[in-house]
């Protein structure tokens, strides 16, 4: 008896201890577990700060540009064009129109150059008297030239041309600075290069070190990069305008399009559309579509829109249909699994108080999967946004200089500008303003992505 | 009331769609240009300066896609959708010519704007190089003469070279620098290794292990000299211009490539630039003969306009002047 019972509790230490030993195991492989969740999310997070830093830190300097202080005078003997014409009675329409294009005509081909380095030299007068040295610098015109960025010549001519009485006055302006003197100002180029490796004159360069010493050259924040369209002839004025107009009238197509009809066809497909092997087969299709690349739609797209449809080359509106192929499946798959997630007892009831099936999935079943088609929606969008490979395929890497005022007329698109700027020569200058290209774009996502998750806040707090 | 809504709006892009596409194939109020990425610089200058000089007519549009591509959008026949320039770095060939008449495009015009010198350069912390056409075919051509073992390092070419191993970035076949890198060096190089009466097929087989052909731009290529400083890169010696600071020139049989001395002939690798215009589109589109006549003027193709100032080197005053008087006078390529 007592052996017995001796023998049953040393069954019962050795079970606990089994118990304990297994648990301490188990206890291991938790905290293993855990500590490596920890450890990739970590990794994860680094190789994200690595990269969002060396973006930064890349780009934000290119938001920064020297511009020079300047006083420019629109001398009437350089600007030397006749009174602006005005429509006499009698004149037609046609002939006034003529007539104003010769005389913008005539304004366009003033010599603005000289007027700019005018300005240098007043600019660089400025400085010596300031800086005591006292002693005149000669600077001969084409290093006068150099400093100040081509685009110059027509931010004068525009301004004769909003305000003609403006001729033979004086008046202070910022003028930005080259893409090779804003280079040097910010000490991208070594200066111990010897001289026929520089880009610049000695003459521009140690006017540019002084105006710099005398604040007269000095940064100020690149408003022209939203504002103004790319531009090869004058690059330290390029800007993401246009390919910002671009890519919103593309997102427009893609919401317009994608949205509407992902949606109905997923309505369709999962809630009205009979279970056969047709259905089966579009199901299984379009879930191959999903995982197609994205250059296959591009090829498409220049096949389909361009050559049978005749559609204008590297127009947003193109881009816009091909990337919502692009975006199609995803939404419908978003929109399906949402749909399928609502409970049925939702659908049992409605229809038990007599509605009819469309009443049933209009009024009670698609009100609840608004967040997560939503979601679906502004994620897809946003993937859009950042594609590049089918657009270079409808000819959307054209250098245009223009704002599109329709999504008919051509246009770039962030994405692609990137990869344009990329490309450019002057690397000196173009890597830094590649990357705040990149963090335009960037932000843009962020912002969609926001967006997707307040409204998904809302709605759902709604439902 | 959401469903209502977004299908009359789907209803309403639709058929913006619709109308739209016929709409648009009837005009079109902007010049299309596409081709060679070493035009695309010196033609969008053109183009965006046209645009600010011109009230009346609409900036055009420059697309890239390598001389090759760029007349193969040429000879895809006429109409608004297709270009209206073709960008080129070498001259159009007879099969170009066969394929556009085939598409009738028949009234093509050629414009030659200046010239384009091709370079050899190094990473700038590198070692000096100086070239000589038959260095370059031993360094990476497949056939040399028999009992020739195939160099590992510039050394073993010649003793003038620097010990370094081998590496070339080349443009690929899509390049019109390609075909002169071919004609102005390897072919050269190849008579001078392998005798006067070669066979060019011959020459133009490269060794696969130490030659790297870049299908993009030259910034591809700059990425390449960059990761590995042995390579030496072929170049247009406008982007080198533009980027002295990180990359050092060879010399080609002794001369050093610059402006002056692609302008008198004396540095053998050179070629002109081309763009050609589809006759068909005059008159059309509106402003072509304006842009060809911009183009070749002073302030931009001439000696000390923009363009020389963005690396091009002008023709002679006379050769520009008879271009466009060919061009005026509606002359055609013929083969």
């Amino acid at each position: 008896m007592t052996e017995a019972l001796e023998t049953e509790a040393e069954a019962n230490t050795r079970r606990r201890a089994q118990v304990r030993k297994s648990l301490s195991r188990r206890n291991r492989a938790e905290k293993r577990f855990k500590m490596l969740g920890l450890g990739s999310v970590l990794a994860a997070m680094a190789f994200v700060a690595v990269l969002f830093g060396n973006i930064l830190t890349n780009g934000l300097p290119a938001f920064w540009q020297f511009n020079i202080d300047a006083e420019v005078y629109f001398d009437p003997e350089i600007i030397n064009v006749p009174e602006v014409p005005v429509q006499q009675a009698g004149q037609s329409d046609a002939d006034f129109r003529a007539e104003m294009l010769g005389w913008q005509r005539r304004l366009a081909m003033v010599n603005w150059n000289r007027i700019l380095v005018s300005s240098v030299e007043g600019a660089l007068a400025e400085a010596e008297t300031a800086d005591g040295a006292g002693t005149v610098t000669e600077i001969d015109t084409r290093s006068a030239q150099s400093i100040i960025d081509s685009g110059a010549r027509f931010v004068l001519r525009d301004m004769v041309l909003a305000d003609p009485t403006i001729i033979g006055e004086r008046r202070e302006m910022q003028l930005l600075l080259s893409a090779d003197g804003d280079n040097w100002a910010k000490g991208k180029l070594s200066r111990d290069l010897p001289d026929d490796r520089q880009q610049l004159s000695r003459a521009a360069r140690d006017a540019i070190d002084l105006l710099t010493e005398e604040g007269i050259v000095h940064r100020a924040f690149a408003w022209h990069i939203f504002t103004n369209v790319d531009s090869r002839s004058s690059p330290a004025s390029a800007g993401l305008a246009g390919a910002f107009v671009g890519s919103f009238y593309m997102m427009l197509v893609v919401i317009l399009l994608a949205v509407p009809i992902g949606v109905s066809s997923a309505i369709y497909l999962e809630e009205f559309a009979p279970k056969n092997p047709f259905t089966d087969l579009i199901e299984v299709n379009i879930n191959n579509l999903a995982a197609v690349p994205s250059i296959v739609f591009g090829l498409l797209g220049a096949a389909v829109f361009i050559n049978i449809f005749h559609l204008p080359l590297s127009a947003p509106l193109v881009g816009g249909l091909v990337l919502t192929l692009m975006t199609l499946p995803t939404i419908i798959i978003a929109t399906r699994s949402a749909l399928r997630a609502v409970p049925p007892s939702l659908r049992q009831a409605a229809l038990g108080i007599g509605a009819s099936k469309t009443q049933m999935v209009f009024h009670h079943v698609l009100p609840v999967t608004y967040p997560g088609i939503l979601t679906a929606s502004i994620l897809g969008v946003a993937q859009a946004l950042g594609e590049t490979a089918p657009l270079l395929l409808i000819g959307m890497n054209a250098f245009v200089a223009n704002v599109p005022a329709t999504p008919m007329d051509q246009s770039a698109a962030l994405p692609v500008q990137i990869y344009l700027w990329q490309g450019n020569e002057n690397r000196n200058f173009f890597e830094e303003r590649t990357f705040a290209a990149i963090i335009v774009l960037l932000a843009l996502m962020i912002l969609l992505n926001a967006l997707a998750i307040w409204l998904r806040g809302r709605l759902e707090r709604k439902a | 009331m959401f469903v209502k809504t977004t299908s009359r709006l789907a209803i309403i892009a639709a058929a913006g769609v619709m109308v739209a596409a016929p709409a648009f194939a009837q005009s079109r109020t902007n010049i299309q240009i596409a081709g060679s990425s070493t035009v695309l610089p010196f033609a969008s200058i053109v183009a965006e300066e046209f645009g600010q000089m011109f009230p009346e007519f609409e900036t055009p549009v420059v697309a890239s896609g390598g001389s090759s591509g760029g007349l193969r959008q040429f000879c895809a026949g006429v109409g608004p959708e297709t270009i209206d320039i073709a960008n080129a770095s070498r001259p159009i060939r007879g099969s170009e010519i066969e394929a556009c008449a085939a598409a009738g495009v028949s009234d093509i015009r050629e414009i030659r704007i200046g010239y384009d010198g091709i370079v050899f350069a190094s990473a700038a912390e590198g070692p000096e190089f100086v070239l000589e056409p038959q260095f370059v075919y031993q360094a990476i051509a497949a056939n040399l003469p028999e009992g020739t073992e195939q160099p590992t390092l510039w050394s073993d070419i010649d003793p003038s070279l620097p010990e370094q191993p081998i590496m070339m970035a080349i443009p690929a076949s899509n390049h019109g620098t390609r075909e002169v890198f071919e004609e102005k060096v390897v072919f050269p190089g190849c008579e001078a290794v392998m005798g006067e009466d070669v066979d060019h097929e011959v020459c133009g087989e490269l060794r696969q292990d130490n030659v790297i052909e870049i299908a993009g731009d030259y910034t591809e290529t700059l990425a390449r000299l960059s990761s590995d400083a042995n390579t030496v890169g072929v170049f247009g010696l406008s982007f080198y211009e533009q980027n002295t600071d990180t990359l050092r020139v060879a010399t080609m049989s002794g001369v050093t490539p610059s402006l002056e001395t692609v302008a008198s002939g004396e540095y053998p690798v050179s070629r002109p630039l081309f763009f050609y215009v589809k006759g068909e589109h005059i008159g059309v589109i509106p402003g072509i003969e304006e842009y060809v006549q911009f183009f070749l003027s002073d302030a931009m193709a001439g000696a000390g306009g923009r363009l020389e100032e963005a690396g091009m080197i002008p023709a002679p005053a006379e050769e520009t002047a008879e271009v466009l008087e060919n061009f005026t006078n509606g002359v055609t390529v013929s083969q």
